[in-house]
């Protein structure tokens, strides 16, 4: 088996709400461990939004999306919390002492007392073009991403998108693919211009076709890929494609969230408004994944939910602890785990 | 106040007021036109609010912006006259401007 992890409290994303829920949780002396899809924190501020200014963040006029989650990340630092990035959360069990067993998709198991829902909008997943029948080659000869480069060795490749993932990965196949071939809607790509101009002197030297149109049909049998149809300003061309890498950017879906048998309310949430718990005791959500009476999608509502919950959590984690409330302005508790005061 | 009017997929007709100044998607929104997501609540940072312009319009409407045309790379079935409804502001020259909402949003 796998790695097995121990925790106070398990954070399902890594996004602003997930992030303050480590501070809040962590002047409660609770250690927090996150799990977020993506390979960096800051959920949809880092991956949608970066560079987008937010004007209502209480005490910031004005913050770039990344400035919030890099000042979150300073602001947690103190409790150091632990990130598993890359990963999604494919199931949730309770253990007969009450906690909770996570398990990712790449099989490492977590184990806390306490489970935070604050996965946004969902988990970012592939964005599957709109190819009729694709699904029956996915994962056996269409994939999403590159694992092993092995995977494409000797083979008719066809890579279709025009960003920075597109081209590496043509660039980067290209010595060891029988055939690339760069599936493009226009000439012009969302890439660094150094790959684009590569990409352009080998199609010169024919060591690789590049197509300006679409994936309109693809050819096989039993989930392999043999040939896929482009079609083009010229009308379709046919092309050998025996495997294909299709990067259309991210899209967000709930994911096994929907099994983790929680009661669910049109892809949300429900909690209550004191605690932020889930129909089962001792899953919380918060932030834009949790719904209530007069709830609003705001990254400052989600602060708030943090740090109602984190009073819960503590409870469950340390039953019959009394729980002093303390303010950081004048408790030197609290300034000593902020490593403020000596 | 600007008249818009969205055509939804299955044909329905949503006839809108639109103040100028506010994108076009913010009205879809508004009133609840199926169809439109706008995942990013307006960042051009999605393409989940993908709309075709009506052809008699799209000389009015414009081109889209380089960083507009990136986004469009992540639309679902995109055409000469596809936009992100985000992406276009109400104003006086659009008064009586038609879209059609795309079958899906990527």
């Amino acid at each position: 088996m796998a790695s097995l992890t121990k925790t106070d409290v398990i954070i399902v994303g890594a996004g602003p709400v997930g992030l303050f829920a480590v501070f809040e949780l962590g002047l409660l002396d609770l250690k927090c461990h996150l799990i977020d899809i993506l390979d960096r924190p800051g959920g949809q501020c880092a991956e949608l939004y970066p560079e987008k200014p937010i004007y209502d963040i209480p005490g910031w006029p004005k913050i770039s999306a990344q400035g919030l989650v890099d000042k979150l990340m300073e602001q947690a630092a103190p409790f150091k919390p632990d990130f598993t990035f890359n990963r999604m959360v494919s199931s949730l069990e309770r253990l007969e002492d009450g906690s909770f067993r996570l398990t990712t998709d790449e099989g490492e198991a977590l184990e806390a007392k306490v489970v935070v829902i604050a996965a946004g909008g969902g988990s970012f997943q592939p964005k599957r073009p709109p190819i009729p029948g694709i699904e029956a080659y996915e994962d056996q000869s269409v994939f999403y991403s590159v694992r092993r480069m092995e995977e494409f060795r000797g083979h008719d490749l066809v890579i279709v998108g025009g960003g920075d993932s597109a081209l590496d990965w043509t660039l980067n196949l290209q010595p060891i693919a029988n055939r690339v071939t760069l599936v493009h809607r226009r000439p012009e790509f969302r890439a660094s211009p150094d790959s684009v101009n590569k990409m352009y002197a080998m199609q010169e030297m024919k060591h690789l076709d590049f197509q300006v149109g679409q994936v309109t049909a693809l050819s096989g049998a039993d989930g392999q890929l043999a040939t896929a149809t482009i079609k083009g300003a010229d009308g379709d061309i046919e092309v050998p494609c025996t495997r294909m890498l299709p990067f259309f950017g991210l899209t967000m879906k709930l994911g096994p969230i929907a099994e983790w048998g929680l009661n669910l309310h049109e892809n949300l949430i429900p909690v209550d408004t004191e605690k932020f718990e889930t129909s089962v005791a001792g899953i919380f959500a918060i932030g834009d994944i949790n719904t209530y009476p007069g709830k609003l999608k705001l990254i400052l509502s989600g602060f708030h939910e943090a740090a109602l919950m984190a009073q819960a959590a503590k409870r469950i984690v340390a039953p019959g602890e009394r729980i002093v409330f303390q303010y950081t302005t004048s408790s030197t508790n609290l300034q000593r785990k902020l490593g403020v005061v000596e | 106040m600007t008249k818009l009017t969205f055509i939804a997929f299955d044909g329905t007709h949503f006839d809108v007021d639109a103040e100028n100044g506010s994108t076009v998607m913010e009205n879809a929104i508004r009133n609840a036109v199926p169809g439109i997501e706008a995942e990013c609540g307006g960042a051009c940072a999605c393409a989940t609010c993908h709309v075709y312009v009506d052809e008699a319009w799209t000389g009015t409407v414009g081109e889209p912006e380089a960083m507009e045309e990136d986004m469009l790379d992540f639309a679902y079935e995109v055409k000469p006259n596809s936009r992100l409804s985000c992406q276009i502001k109400v104003r006086d020259e659009l008064d009586g401007l038609v879209v059609n909402v795309p079958e899906r949003q990527g």
